[in-house]
């Protein structure tokens, strides 16, 4: 097992192994190192980050649906500075590659919080524009080519760090959204974000939610995630990240064999705290019992 | 705080649609704290993705023995009601900030409505040397449980039911304002569902006396992480949510703003 190659590269940063902890689903990291030793994840992109702090939605923010979770936790955050003064200095201690998942209500916000994260120590930036549980921006940029361009091209002046453009799935068309973030002059890709769904209580009448609505998450989402990423990975050049419901090793392969260079893990850290520990074990058991010696060997290897 | 595996030692019916179960964790019995909860994932059911939070009912530190109970109101808590001798569940835990007693407390009073009735036995329990008195408030006599127990250790114990078939008729709330107009005690801890713990808050306004709730709230990851069982907390002008997972689900009664909350299934 210890000579298995799982290293990626995804724009020039480097991976010790390609699982990520899914923006929202993992907090800052740190409220999980009490429970898995956080040196051996790939990396973390941290919880949805906005100019100002935000209180996020009412509750309740979560619903259970078959096999899948409902959300509208709306980017609760204490805000870009916070995170750089305040959470990134203990972070950097550990060895994991740290992802900044950006919010803004506007073109400025996004550039604006990119400028400030400059200077930051982090690796990549992750522009998130498909959160559907905000009134403003979010998934209403993400659905539009033209926005999805702009606003790529006028965040990317402002980066330092690589840029990954995350994607959400409520469209007609997702590899249109996906080119024209790559023309806008993103570095990498990742796909998806939630689907968003409803649930209603019928003793009450009311939607189960706080918000009404919120983004569909886990298994239930799994295949369209799959076959969204395999569609990408055909027309795009630049890397994919890939996410949507992978629960074990197994599927890490799927997404990993449709095309992606890496993958997250969101709502499985939500079912326990060392959920990607034991993905990133089965993975490594698929790979020696199928004498796969370098992961490489997986990315883009769907045989059609 | 810590993911195991652990043994059900007896699981069984004590009262409509209630049931207690009793686990073997050496962790938990040690290390639990009244107000704490166990995360437990339900088995059997694949599709049941998040895990079930469930009070800690009281522990047995001699023998490692937890005890939790819990109310049937759906799929998951109709599996555990199905579970037997010798099987295991997978379980998060010791979770939560649990009651405290501050310095000082001699007498206190607890309340407890429903399946809020369990995690108040574990109080009693932990903390017997205090001048105790109880108030159980039930949907009629079918529904309620631990009667006795709470009898071990408390100078008094007052009974309510909505229909009259144990205890006085009315909301426990009502014993309880009455009760604190003639006789007050240092600290007042709670938990129960939503309409007793909004009774509870109108009531507490009347008087001088610092109290606790446990809440109830939707979970996700049960420590901390995913940001989804959150409730309101601070004054009316300057609030936050907070996390009810680690933050809770313990507060302080009038730090929390449940306006815009409805009520739970149990
Ligand atoms: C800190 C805490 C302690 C609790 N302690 C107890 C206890 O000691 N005894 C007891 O009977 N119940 C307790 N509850 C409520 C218990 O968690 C729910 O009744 C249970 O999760 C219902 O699961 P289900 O699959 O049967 O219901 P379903 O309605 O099928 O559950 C669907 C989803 O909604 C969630 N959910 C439903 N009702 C509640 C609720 N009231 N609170 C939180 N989540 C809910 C479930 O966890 C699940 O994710 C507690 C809740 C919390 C937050
Ligand atoms: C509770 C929760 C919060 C989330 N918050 C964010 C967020 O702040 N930013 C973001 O880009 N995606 C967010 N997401 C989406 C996830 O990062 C991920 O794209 C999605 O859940 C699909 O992956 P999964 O099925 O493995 O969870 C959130 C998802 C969940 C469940
Ligand atoms: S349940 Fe995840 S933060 Fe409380």
């Amino acid at each position: 097992m210890e000579n298995l190659k799982l290293n990626v590269n995804v724009a020039g940063v480097h991976f010790k192994n390609p699982l990520i902890a899914a923006s929202g689903t993992f907090g800052f990291g740190l409220e999980y190192k009490d429970y898995i030793d956080l040196n051996q994840l790939g990396g973390i992109s941290v919880t949805g980050l906005t100019l100002e702090p935000r209180k996020g939605n009412p509750p309740p923010r979560i619903v259970e649906t078959p096999s899948g979770i409902l959300n509208s936790v709306g980017l609760q955050n204490p805000g870009v500075e916070y995170f750089i003064e305040s959470v990134l200095p203990e972070l950097k201690q550990y060895n994991t590659i740290i992802i900044a998942n950006i919010n803004g209500n506007s073109l400025d916000e996004y550039c604006h919080m990119a400028s400030r994260l400059q200077q930051a120590d982090i690796h990549m930036l992750e522009l998130n524009l498909s959160c559907p549980n905000v009134k403003q921006g979010g998934v209403s940029f993400g659905t539009d080519p033209k926005m999805v361009y702009s606003i790529t091209k006028a965040v990317k002046k402002h980066s330092y760090q690589p840029l990954v453009v995350k994607l959400t799935p409520n469209v007609t068309d997702i590899t249109e959204i996906a080119l024209a973030a790559q023309q806008g002059g993103a570095d990498a890709i990742s796909l998806v974000n939630t689907f968003l769904g409803m649930a209603i209580d019928v003793k009450t009448r009311r939607p189960v939610l706080g918000n009404i609505t919120g983004g569909l998450s886990g298994p239930a989402i799994k295949p369209i995630a799959l076959r969204m990423v395999w569609q990408v990975s055909k027309v795009v050049d630049i890397p994919i990240i890939g996410m949507g419901g992978i629960m074990t090793g197994q599927e890490v392969v799927e997404f990993l064999l449709a095309g992606a260079t890496a993958v997250s893990v969101g709502t499985a850290n939500l079912v326990s705290p060392n959920s990607m520990i034991e993905i990133l074990n089965e993975l490594k058991n698929y790979m020696v019992n199928n004498k796969i010696f370098d992961i490489h060997e997986l990315i883009g290897g769907l045989i059609v | 705080m810590y993911r195991h595996s652990v043994e059900i030692i007896e699981n069984k019916k004590i009262a409509s649609n209630i049931y207690k179960m009793t686990i073997i964790s050496n962790h938990v019995a040690q290390t639990a704290n009244p107000g704490q909860f166990i995360h437990i994932k339900i088995p059997y059911d694949e599709s049941l993705l998040l895990r079930r939070p469930i009070s800690i009912n009281g522990v047995n530190r001699d023998q490692n023995l937890v005890d939790i109970v819990y109310q049937v109101v759906g799929k998951g808590t109709k599996i555990l009601s199905h579970l037997v001798t010798g099987e295991k569940l997978d379980i998060l835990g010791p979770l939560g900030r649990g009651f405290w007693i501050p310095k000082g407390t001699k007498k206190i009073y607890i309340v407890g409505g429903g399946c809020g009735v369990a995690p108040i036995r574990f109080i009693g329990e932990r903390w017997n040397h205090l001048d105790i008195t109880s108030f159980l408030g039930f949907r009629g006599q079918s529904w309620a449980y631990q009667i006795d127990e709470f009898e071990k250790f408390s100078i008094k114990v007052f009974l309510s039911s909505d229909d009259g078939s144990i205890g006085f008729k009315g909301p426990i709330i009502s014993l309880l304002d009455k009760q604190l107009s003639i006789d007050k005690p240092d600290l007042i801890m709670a938990c129960g569902p939503i309409h007793m713990i909004k009774a509870l808050q109108k009531t507490l306004i009347k008087y001088d006396i610092p109290c606790q709730i446990s809440l109830e709230e939707r979970m996700g990851c049960g420590i901390g992480g995913c940001l989804v069982c959150t409730c309101a907390i601070g004054s009316k002008n300057n609030w936050n949510y907070k996390k009810v997972c680690t933050h809770g689900p313990v507060f302080w009664s009038e730090e929390v703003i449940l306006d815009g909350e409805f009520e739970t299934k149990c």
